[in-house]
């Protein structure tokens, strides 16, 4: 199927896209385990917006992949993943942030450019209305963060490579808002953050 | 009673909201065993500032909560500590209940029919709560659900742990101002289709504003030594 939109996102900047309800969104690892960090909302009223915990909650399991329902804050569907070439996508790391990596690497490492500094660009610059209240903890595609059943989070290698994707049915019309992460302290994307492409595919035409 | 000792109890159902000054310690008692309140955080004085469970998590590399572990903020600062608990597991990934799931789950609980033993859920709560605050939908993050212990398998797979020892506590150590809103109700993994949250007793006191450097929380791991800097320079110079 011919895509109706595609564009490169390169490393290190932030981007958002509306898409309607029964399009598809793909998303690629262009060079490999590259994290995505990934906020969705109900394009016409972002209070309603991707929740981790009822995502989550809702398949009893932390990881997603093929299959997964991703739920809003108001426990509708906003997208189902339908196909996934990696295989588990993070929703548990969240995104990086100038204070966060100056917790968790170092207290002179604030200038560095973060996730949340693009998500907060992006939504000054193209998504007035929305601040710094709608950023909520997103999901990590091609990131691979496993939990122990005693209770521990380790950030393992990725288990993504070149050209693996992921692709999302929008069950309603949905705003994406990414961050390509530009995390520079941390060995999953092997210090080398790289671009990545979106892809949109028009909603099959319906039945008659 | 002394009075700079404060105690409450809040029913099955019930919400609560409070600022905890900086250096006062709550202590939350699973009275009856059963109680799993969840919990949301703000710094008091800004709160666009506020609790993440992300940045929680990966900062101590763990996926759950017990003594020795902080809270941290969106803005890489220490909203409370756990100074003590008896519990040994307290969940923060698996959120609450909207309205929807509690209906769904428990049947309609409604107010024209059991007056104040009506069925409550966490995110009704959450916004009552907030909305005293002036805060609403868009405050609301992932939160802590204290005695709750849900287990992931190697495939990633949610069992939640029946732990129903009654007395169970934990204690929270304030490290800024912080507005704290509790609810009282069933947590969304809890098997059991039946409604009824247990109480929770609540105490307060005020402990120290300084905390030493040999604080268990502090030196627990070196992004929590980190994080008390970062807390402490919000307080420069006052101790």
């Amino acid at each position: 199927m011919t895509p109706s939109y595609r564009e490169v996102v390169d490393s290190g900047l932030g981007y958002s896209h509306l898409v309607k309800r029964g399009e598809v969104v793909r998303i690629v690892d262009l060079e490999g385990n590259q994290a995505v960090d990934t906020l969705f909302y109900n394009a016409h009223d972002p209070s309603e917006r991707y929740s981790a915990s009822d995502t989550i909650v809702r398949q009893q399991n932390l990881y997603l992949t093929t299959g997964t329902q991703l739920i809003s804050s108001e426990g509708n569907v906003l997208l189902t993943i339908i196909a996934d070439t990696c295989g588990r996508h993070d929703t548990l790391g969240g995104a990086c942030a100038a204070e966060s990596n100056q917790v968790r690497y170092a207290l002179d490492k604030r200038h560095m450019h973060s996730c949340r500094d693009s998500f907060l660009l992006e939504l000054a610059l193209h998504q007035p209305h929305m601040s710094k209240r709608d950023i909520t903890s997103n999901i990590n595609f091609f990131m691979n963060v496993p939990v122990t059943p005693e209770g521990g989070l380790k950030f393992d290698d990725g288990i993504s490579g070149p050209g693996r994707y992921v692709e999302l049915r929008a069950e309603m019309d949905v705003l994406i808002l990414i961050s390509n992460c530009p995390q520079l302290n941390n060995p999953c994307n092997a210090y080398n953050p790289t671009p990545i492409e979106v892809l949109v595919f028009p909603a099959p035409a319906p039945e008659n | 009673m002394p009075d700079h000792e404060l105690h409450e109890s809040l029913r099955g159902g019930q919400m609560w909201s409070r600022v905890l000054r900086r250096g006062q310690v709550l202590t939350l008692t699973d009275v009856e065993g059963g109680a799993t309140p969840a919990a949301l955080f703000y710094n008091a004085s800004q709160p666009l500032e506020r609790y993440n469970f992300a940045d929680t998590l990966k900062a101590q590399h763990t996926a759950m909560l017990t003594r020795g572990h902080v809270l941290y903020s969106d803005m890489g600062r220490v909203l409370c500590s756990i100074i003590e608990d008896s519990a040994g597991w307290h969940d923060t990934i698996t959120g609450h209940m909207t309205r929807a799931a509690s209906l769904a789950k428990f049947g309609a609980g409604s107010f024209q029919k059991l007056r104040n033993e009506q069925h409550r859920d966490t995110r009704s709560n959450f916004l009552i709560e907030l909305g005293k605050h002036g805060l609403g939908k868009r405050d609301i993050v992932p939160n802590v659900n204290f005695f709750a212990k849900i287990t992931p398998d190697e495939n990633g797979q949610l069992s939640w742990q029946a732990a129903r020892e009654a007395g169970r506590r934990v204690s929270l150590r304030a490290e800024m101002d912080v507005l704290i809103v509790l609810s009282n109700t069933p947590h969304p993994l809890d098997p059991s289709a039946h409604y009824a949250p247990t109480p929770l007793a609540l105490s307060i006191h005020q402990g120290p504003l300084t905390v030493p450097l040999d604080d268990l929380c502090r030196t627990s791991c070196a992004q929590n030594g980190r994080g008390f800097q970062l807390t402490e320079q919000l307080n420069l110079g006052v101790s």
